[in-house]
């Protein structure tokens, strides 16, 4: 029911990136945003401690605040939680965590659900009309909901939570690309394309596709900020990721029990980290949009 | 007409029975209640006969067909924590989620359309960037932290706020409902608000891009040619071409909102149909779980069968055509 | 430190008022109630508030023991008949008078079985084969197949119904209405809706003296932050389960306090005894056989690799009873001479050395993360110990929905009739509820036989016929002073062989505000009237 027509990109992807980054909050953003992903997948290597290692976190650490130092010498730059585990290195790997399941389950749904938009523009008549049922139905799901009980069924883990983050994400790309796709392939250079005798898959993947582009990126940043909040959600309500191993959204919760006795920096820390992913990903994405201007 | 909407019902009715089928038996394959209510004491003898009892020992596929025949004569099935329909839980909790829901939707609205409209007529004041700004933030916020900071700062650090629960309801038609009184509002509050900030941010951004859009319309322009005042070019004009999306869109978000509810009630223990599926997953009552889900996937799909035989109504070419767009 | 509550005030004053007239308390519970049906579940969430209403022929006291309730007494009459003399002048909320037909309903009803409940207690009748017959209007006679000592407590877990109120009420629905919970009990029904609150209000006539509250109301708040929330602000007067990482500020905040008490429930590790246990390998990660875990010295050390002194304080917030027993001290079965083992890594490590386990292996710990006080955060510590003696740890930790499923029964869903427990090491706990140790000693040490119902909590499946011997025994000898040595032999000889690991009792606390005192009771139970104002 989105209506799409497609304005054409002006100039080159220098003139877009410089246009995209004249507005100083999309500059901001991407800043912090980019940050994050050094600091997360970077994490390893950063981290003073690797939490998941038992051997090198100590109960007797616990509940430490900010810049205390353990008898090992190490220093808790934010402190440690109920577990001795240091915040710090708690939420680089939480952040790590995070991003991976956002950017996996957007990669994804955005694959097999360009794959689908693409065939049923393509192919038309009934396949369309089955595809889009089924992409309708999905959609008329609450997202929060469908995980829930996914993850209900399947059980914790990351693959998991990924999975289920790939089923409520993908419809919407499915319709969007499926949208753009038709518009696009009604255009001139498909008419020519097809005149050239080129084949259907060819003139699918190399012509319409690229056009789709800009659309599939916008809804792609926008999906995977959807998709790291419904994650902290799912795994706050107990369901998603293994308390073992947190991620953001479980590191807020689990820190949630030890504010009211003034541990703050267990629960406010990564709620501040998730904050400011989940904004500069909205962000980034709004800016997109604009600088892009497809019609969602 | 008849055949359109005749088609559409059976898609329907199709829909919904794929819809058992996958739901009977997702929630059916995790773990055994039995195991999660019984005592240390009930040995292999006490588990056998009440797993009987329940008819679990029974093949699935059987299971299935009980349940089918049940549901078809209007039975969800007793809850096993309760021991009382499960239709009759839900519809007893139904209430104090629809009115959280209806309240959040009220505030969205009333606080997010006119700062829409702020926002939309004078874009680019200190003001205007600020409502975007917080219209971002509170898209962005999960709803369950937001919830835990206001828990943590109106009750517990302020004492303004009721931290859980509903407070007093006054019955309504056979509903209770907190909404009307002192006690109830004062409850009602701060789930309300949680709940609605997203879809408070929706209707902003909403409200602004309509706004920017209409009053740069030709008849607008020539409405204001006309020396017609501001105030009533807003009033009647702009708002009537405004209402037509947020309706659409709020039609289709609802459906978000009962269903981020689920993570509302669960912090503010308010004791609707959300925090009663999260507590029927705790101990695995597949009946009630089961129950909540076909009742939530029947309640969309004949809305959205509604939604598509009105559309064939308003526009014949959704019935030729078969394709929207 | 101390919490900020400029708010409490005002709160209190607009309590204060309606309070003037009637003495209400609003306690905030963790569990909701499921239903009001005594018969329906034993899960101590319902009952709790089904004993308010409700009474038993045997009541307990506050270390669990047996006191008399509607019985004034009981006493073996001969080897297989137990006889119980009914309290006289008793009646029903109603007014009708109770005798010895109720309690023949009640048994009568409870054998019927309730129609889908998944834990009715109606499975302590079968114990020992009961039959009951009605004597008199005041006696009553319970007769066994064998010899059998523990029937007072048995009935302690059995609610007695009005049979003109409860006759022909087979579902939940009338007992929630109020229509047919018509008890003896010191509180009447006053209003239930589920998940939101269940009230009761007193009861003038009750035969046990004076009550100090006129009504009780159980509100359930699931959240353990937004339970305390809730008693902060004075939303309710007193919650259970308050946040252990709470305590210690809450006992020195003046405006608080907390009452105390070591509970019936045990947290033990429960090592796998199968020859080849999955969940163990070596550190090129093969399965190791035969199972390390059947050298009882490879089982001590795991024992003595724990701090369970840390676990206390840093875990539990002191709310924790570090052990070696498996009762609660105080219940029938405690051994005074077992003292819960010292923190020791390098004896850990020596007998590691010794039994050849120097250079450590791999172990998944398995326990649930919603089902006991901190569960998951006792497995993350255990598993940092034994990390430390060369023992890899790695923690998977999951919901109780499916914990206890695969627990019990390892992959019946996929394999069927392969019912095996599937994990090599977990977390699970154990509720002496009957305040004695016959059956924990049955259930836990006892070899397992689906038969006889003996070993039905062994999940390890360990297997000593030392243990077996004095267990059955045990279960037959109605002669008191006998079976307490057995019990004590058998758990004596079980705890020496690390049968399994025990590491505390929890510790049960309730938070209330000042003013109020709580005399707490070790089977978790929240009772109005052990609660008094002293202010």
């Amino acid at each position: 029911m989105t209506t799409l027509s497609h304005a054409p990109i002006a100039g080159s992807p220098r003139e877009l990136a410089r246009r995209f980054l004249s507005v100083p909050s999309a500059v901001i953003a991407l800043s912090v945003f980019i940050l994050f992903c050094i600091l997360g997948f970077g994490a390893p290597w950063i981290a003073p401690q690797n939490p998941y290692d038992l051997r090198q976190v100590d109960i007797l650490d616990s509940l430490m605040p900010p810049g205390s130092v353990s008898y090992t010498g190490l220093t808790y730059w934010l402190g440690t939680d109920g577990q001795g585990r240091d915040m710090l290195s708690a939420m680089l790997y939480g952040i790590r965590i995070s991003l991976i399941v956002g950017l996996l389950s957007g990669v994804l749904a955005l694959v097999f659900g360009t794959f689908v938009g693409l065939i049923a523009a393509y192919r038309r008549g009934w396949v369309d009309t089955l595809l889009m049922r089924i992409v309708d139905l999905q959609l008329s799901f609450p997202t929060i909901l469908v995980a829930l009980i996914l993850l209900v069924i399947l059980g914790r883990g990351v693959d998991k939570i990924i999975f289920a983050l790939v089923v409520v994400q993908w419809a919407y790309f499915a319709r969007t690309v499926r949208g753009v796709a038709l518009v696009e392939g009604a255009r001139e250079y498909v008419d020519a394309a097809r005149g050239l005798r080129l084949g259907g898959m060819r003139i699918l993947f190399l012509h319409i596709l690229p056009n789709c582009l800009p659309t599939i990126l916008v809804v792609a940043t926008m999906q995977m900020a959807m998709a790291i909040s419904l994650e902290a959600t799912l795994s706050f309500l107990g369901l998603g990721l293994p308390p073992t191993r947190p991620s953001l959204g479980l590191l807020i919760a689990n820190g949630f029990d030890y504010l009211q006795s003034g541990r703050y920096w267990i629960s406010v820390l990564p709620g501040v980290v998730l904050l400011a992913i989940i904004i500069s990903a909205n962000v980034l994405g709004d800016r997109l949009r604009d600088i892009l201007n497809p019609r969602l | 007409m008849t055949e359109f909407i005749i088609k559409r019902v059976l898609q329907a009715m199709i829909v919904l029975f794929v819809m058992t089928v996958l739901v009977f038996f997702g929630v059916n394959v995790i773990g055994n209640p039995v195991y999660i209510f019984a005592s240390s004491e009930c040995d292999q003898a006490c588990l056998t006969k009440t797993i009987a009892e329940l008819g679990l020992d029974r093949p699935l596929w059987e299971q299935y067909f009980v349940f089918l025949g049940n549901l078809l004569q209007g039975h969800l099935g007793n809850s096993f924590t309760h021991g009382i329909p499960a239709l009759s839980l839900i519809f007893e909790r139904l209430p104090a989620t629809l009115e959280l829901a209806f309240c959040a939707l009220a505030l969205a609205l009333g606080i997010g359309l006119p700062l829409g409209v702020w926002a939309g007529l004078r874009p680019d004041t200190f003001i205007s960037r600020c409502i975007m700004a917080f219209s971002m933030i509170a898209f962005s916020l999960p709803v369950f932290w937001i919830g835990l900071i206001m828990i943590l700062t109106f009750s517990v650090q302020l004492g303004w706020m009721p931290a859980i629960g509903r407070g007093d309801t006054v019955e309504v038609f056979g509903a209770d409902l907190s909404l009307l009184t002192p006690d109830g509002l004062h409850h009602l509050a701060m789930p309300a608000f949680t709940l609605s900030l997203i879809m408070m941010a929706i209707v902003i951004r909403l409200t602004r891009a309509g706004m920017r859009e209409v009053i740069f319309a030709d008849y607008i322009k020539f409405a204001r040619a006309n020396g017609i005042r501001e105030r009533r070019i807003l009033s009647t004009h702009v708002m009537k071409n405004l209402l037509i999306p947020i309706v659409t869109v709020l039609g289709m978000e609802f459906g978000g909102v009962i269903a981020f509810a689920v993570v509302v009630e669960s912090i503010f223990s308010w004791p609707g149909v959300g925090k009663m599926l999260i507590d029927a997953i705790g101990v695995l009552d597949r009946p009630l779980i089961v129950a909540y889900l076909i009742f939530v996937v029947f309640m969309f799909v004949v809305l959205n069968l509604l939604v598509d035989i009105l559309y064939s109504l308003l526009d014949p070419r959704v019935r030729l055509g078969g394709n929207q767009t | 430190m101390t919490f900020l509550k400029p708010g409490l005030f005002a709160a209190a004053v607009m309590l204060a008022l309606p309070v003037a007239a009637q003495e209400v308390l609003t306690i905030g519970v963790r569990s909701e109630t499921s239903s009001l049906d005594p018969h329906w579940t034993q899960l101590s969430a319902d009952v709790q508030v089904h004993e308010h209403i409700f009474e038993k022929l045997v009541a307990l006291d506050a270390t669990s023991q047996p006191i008399p309730g509607l019985a004034v007494s009981w006493a073996p009459i001969d080897e297989l008949t137990w006889e119980f003399k009914l309290r006289e002048g008793v009646t029903w909320h109603d007014g009708e008078v109770f005798n010895a037909d109720d309690v023949i309903f009640s048994f009568d009803r409870l054998r019927a079985g309730i129609s889908g409940a998944p834990a009715s207690p109606a499975f302590h009748l079968e114990k020992g084969a009961k039959q009951w017959e009605r004597i008199d209007d005041y006696t009553i006679h319970i007769t066994t197949s064998e010899p059998y000592p523990t029937v007072a407590e048995d009935l302690a877990m059995l609610a007695i119904v009005a049979e003109h109120a409860a006759t022909g009420v087979t579902e939940s629905v009338d007992f929630n209405s109020g229509l047919a919970t018509i008890g003896t009990g010191p509180f009447m029904f006053e209003e239930y809706s589920p998940g939101n609150l269940a009230s009761v209000v007193q009861n003038p006539n009750w035969w046990g003296g004076e009550i100090e509250w006129d009504q009780v109301v159980f509100r359930p708040i699931t959240q353990d932050a937004s339970r305390l929330a809730a008693l902060l602000n004075g939303d309710v007067d007193m919650i259970d389960y308050p946040p252990t990482i709470d305590l210690p500020q809450l006992q020195e905040d003046p405006d608080f306090t907390v009452s105390t008490i070591p509970a019936d429930r045990l947290i033990y590790l429960m090592p796998g005894y199968k020859h080849v246990e999955p969940f163990i390998t070596d550190n090129d990660g093969n399965v190791m056989v035969p199972n390390p875990l059947r050298d009882w010295r490879v089982r001590r050390a795991l024992s003595l690799a724990i701090d369970r002194e840390t676990i206390r304080d840093r875990v539990m917030g002191g709310a924790s009873l570090p052990t070696r027993n498996i009762v609660p001290p105080g219940f029938f079965g405690y051994v005074d001479a077992l003292e819960a083992d010292p923190y020791d890594l390098e004896e850990a490590q020596a007998l590691l050395e010794t039994a050849g386990y120097g250079d450590g292996f791999n172990i998944v710990l398995h326990g649930p993360n919603d089902r006991y006080v901190n569960d998951a955060r006792i497995l993350e510590v255990v598993a940092q110990m034994w990390s430390r003696v060369g023992i890899t740890t790695e923690v998977d930790a999951m919901p109780r929905n499916i914990f206890f499923s695969r627990l019990i029964r390892g992959d019946e869903l996929t394999i069927p009739g392969f019912d095996v427990p599937e994990f090599s090491m977990s977390l699970t706990g154990w509720g002496t509820v009957a305040g004695e140790a016959t059956y924990t000693v049955s259930g836990t040490l006892e070899t397992y036989n689906a038969a006889t119902g003996g070993g039905n909590g062994n999940f390890g499946r360990y297997s000593n016929p030392e243990i077996d011997a004095r267990s059955v025994l045990a279960k037959q000898m109605v002669d008191a002073d006998e079976r307490l040595r057995l019990l004590q032999e058998a758990i004596t000889i079980g705890m020496d062989d690390y049968a399994y690991i025990p590491l505390h009792f929890q510790v049960n606390n309730w938070a209330m505000r000042a003013g109020l005192e709580h005399q707490p009771r070790t089977n978790e139970r929240t009772m109005a009237m052990d609660v008094s104002r002293v202010d």
